[in-house]
């Protein structure tokens, strides 16, 4: 079944700006990276997608539903986390949360039910009962994202989950993200303009840049080439590299970087002998896999 | 690891295969979720202070006037009377009524969270309004049972009595729910206006009270058409218009109602047309505010 499938879809605001222009993609249910700037036109796909905004021209699909003539039984399926703030102050995450749930057609009991769940998933225990206005950022985005889940949701429309994180912060929301897609069984739209955290956690990824298409395809075929290591050593590259040219190693440099394909564990070993062997001083080896910010780069030269 | 007991099982997420429920139910959820709000139920007990003084008042009050009138067997105020003189409150339990409905939403931002959910978006506006006119009508209306019961426990012509009383009280309840209506109508499109409730209390009293001063101004100016068309300025003046005119004796009882002449179906034209002004607005308004 496909997920979201849009057809020439464009969205111009007053005949002047162009949010969206002639955007035709069409994915599969899954964890889908939604990546570009800010102001490529995300926000709007998502408002077009929840039938909040009508679309200029081009037809859109979500669940099999379309928006702009049944959005009450899109909105039924799909649970919504906005970018911007969006918690009254001086109610409870657990009151918060079981009043949407219920505005989402839960009966009383279930809803409160629910909305505990939903926040034990997201990592709420006893602060639930606290009022909102004291949580940090970081829990305040799970409230969200707790909220977008209540229902029950056959799709999840995350806008910015990671925004106003700190680095811990956003690991934690990304690996949140990642087991609602996966061990949830529930299909996730992440957008984000860091292309280089949510590729760590999607399975497909659509790019956008100026309301337009830039690519949309499954990760595995976007980084089909396998993963590559990445050797430093403080002297002697050139000697390495011949070494392990000579061990039959497709080794090319990279600045100061000797990238070696991993083919399996015996790569670690002959670096690590080449090294020991010609006593040189090893500076780093790590594994690295291809950026998918790689991938796009060659295809679109006028935005490196 | 053994078996122990009460070890904690983390049994994943559930799917939910449930009911759910459609739009009337999800519409009377917002609806008793605003009722709610108005008293400050669920709420801190800051947000219960201010409400439930107005209402500890308005009974009070409406005690006293049932003590004086069994004491000393005179009716001293008419349901209707009660309403109005009661209007002042009313007026401050709306300006702090419907900010904490609509405008608190607008700050916080949980619009979007609404709108992304199958209810649409002119339920919401509907629902908030609804739950602020049912407020308003018990608020006028809770005392005026206090009134009736008190009279028909001490009436000395029996259930004839009673049945008299009743018919006294009907008109007052209808007349409630015109007070409510209006007020909550402009209350409400006051404060969807803005997110800042301060600024919304204000707006909704300068509203109700600014305009007090031109009904004076019109009424006496020396033309007798322009005098009984004076009280269309004000919504608390206007709601007495029609009152007088549509329930009429029913309501003053022979006390001397508003100086209108002729001009009552002006009035209840008016009326009409500014709560349905007012109702399109709202929903306007909230159309505006979704698509954002």
């Amino acid at each position: 079944m496909t997920l979201l499938a849009t057809e020439s879809l464009t969205k111009t605001y007053g005949g002047r700006v162009t949010a969206l222009a002639d955007l035709t993609v069409s994915v599969e249910p899954g964890i889908i990276g939604l990546v570009g700037a800010n102001g490529a036109g995300k926000s709007t796909l998502i408002k077009i997608l929840l039938g909040l905004l009508p679309p200029t021209s081009g037809r859109v699909q979500v669940l099999g539903l379309d928006p702009t003539t049944d959005p009450a039984a899109v909105r039924a399926r799909v649970g919504y986390m906005p970018e911007h703030d969006a918690l009254p102050p001086d109610l409870s995450a657990a009151e918060l949360v079981t009043h949407l749930g219920r505005m989402s057609g839960l009966p009383r009991t279930v809803a409160r039910e629910r909305a505990s769940e939903a926040l034990r998933h997201v990592g709420l225990h006893e602060e639930r009962h606290r009022a909102v206005g004291g949580y940090s950022t970081g829990m305040k985005q799970r409230v969200k994202l707790a909220q977008a889940l209540v229902h029950d949701p056959d799709l999840l429309l995350l806008d910015e989950p990671t925004n106003g994180l700190d680095p811990a912060g956003r690991d934690a929301m990304l690996a949140l993200v990642h087991r609602i897609g996966t061990e949830f069984g529930i299909s996730v739209v992440v957008c984000s303009h860091l292309l280089g955290e949510v590729e760590r956690i999607c399975d497909t990824l659509v790019a956008i840049d100026g309301g337009r298409l830039l690519r949309a395809d499954r990760v595995a075929a976007m980084t089909t080439a396998t993963d590559v290591l990445a050797v430093e050593v403080s002297e002697g590259t050139e000697e390495l590299a011949a070494r392990l040219a000579g061990l039959d190693l497709p080794v090319s440099r990279d600045g100061r970087l000797l990238l070696v394909p991993l083919a399996d564990d015996d790569t670690y070993d002959l670096i690590l002998g080449a090294v020991a062997e010609l006593d040189l001083p090893l500076h780093r080896l790590d594994q690295r896999r291809h950026r998918v910010a790689e991938l796009f780069a060659p295809r679109e030269p006028s935005h490196v | 690891m053994s078996d122990a007991t009460g070890v904690i099982h983390d049994i994943g997420y559930q799917r939910y295969t449930g009911p759910r429920l459609g739009r009337r139910q999800v519409f009377g959820a917002l609806y008793g979720h605003g009722v709610r709000t108005v008293f400050g139920l669920g709420r801190s007990a800051k947000a219960k202070i201010f409400p439930w003084l107005v209402v500890a008042v308005v009974t009070v009050v409406a005690a006293g006037l049932t003590a004086v009138r069994s004491q000393i067997g005179e009716v001293v105020m008419t349901y209707a009377q009660f309403a109005d003189a009661m209007s002042w409150l009313v007026i401050f339990f709306v300006a702090v009524a419907a900010p904490e409905l609509v405008s608190r939403d607008l700050r916080s931002g949980v619009l979007p969270l609404y709108f992304s959910r199958p209810l649409p978006r002119g339920d919401y506006a509907l629902a908030k309004l609804l739950a602020l006119g049912t407020a308003l009508w018990l608020l006028l209306g809770g005392p005026q049972l206090v009134m009736f019961l008190g009279a028909a426990f001490t009436t000395s012509r029996g259930l004839r009595g009673v049945w008299d009383e009743l018919l006294d009280l009907l008109p007052g309840l209808l007349y409630a729910g015109l007070w409510a209506v209006v007020f909550a109508s402009i209350g409400l499109l006051v404060a969807s206006l803005t997110g800042k409730r301060a600024f919304a209390a204000g707006g909704i009293v300068a509203v109700f009270l600014m305009t007090a001063p031109v009904v004076g101004v019109l009424s006496i100016m020396p033309s007798r058409t322009v005098n009984e068309l004076a009280f269309l300025a004000s919504p608390s003046t206007l709601v007495g218009g029609v009152g007088n005119w549509a329930l009429g004796d029913r309501l003053t009882q022979g006390r001397g109602g508003m100086p209108i002449g002729d001009f009552g179906p002006v009035y209840a034209v008016v009326a009409v047309l500014l709560v349905a002004a007012c109702v399109s607005l709202l929903l306007l308004r909230y159309r505006k505010v979704a698509a954002r």
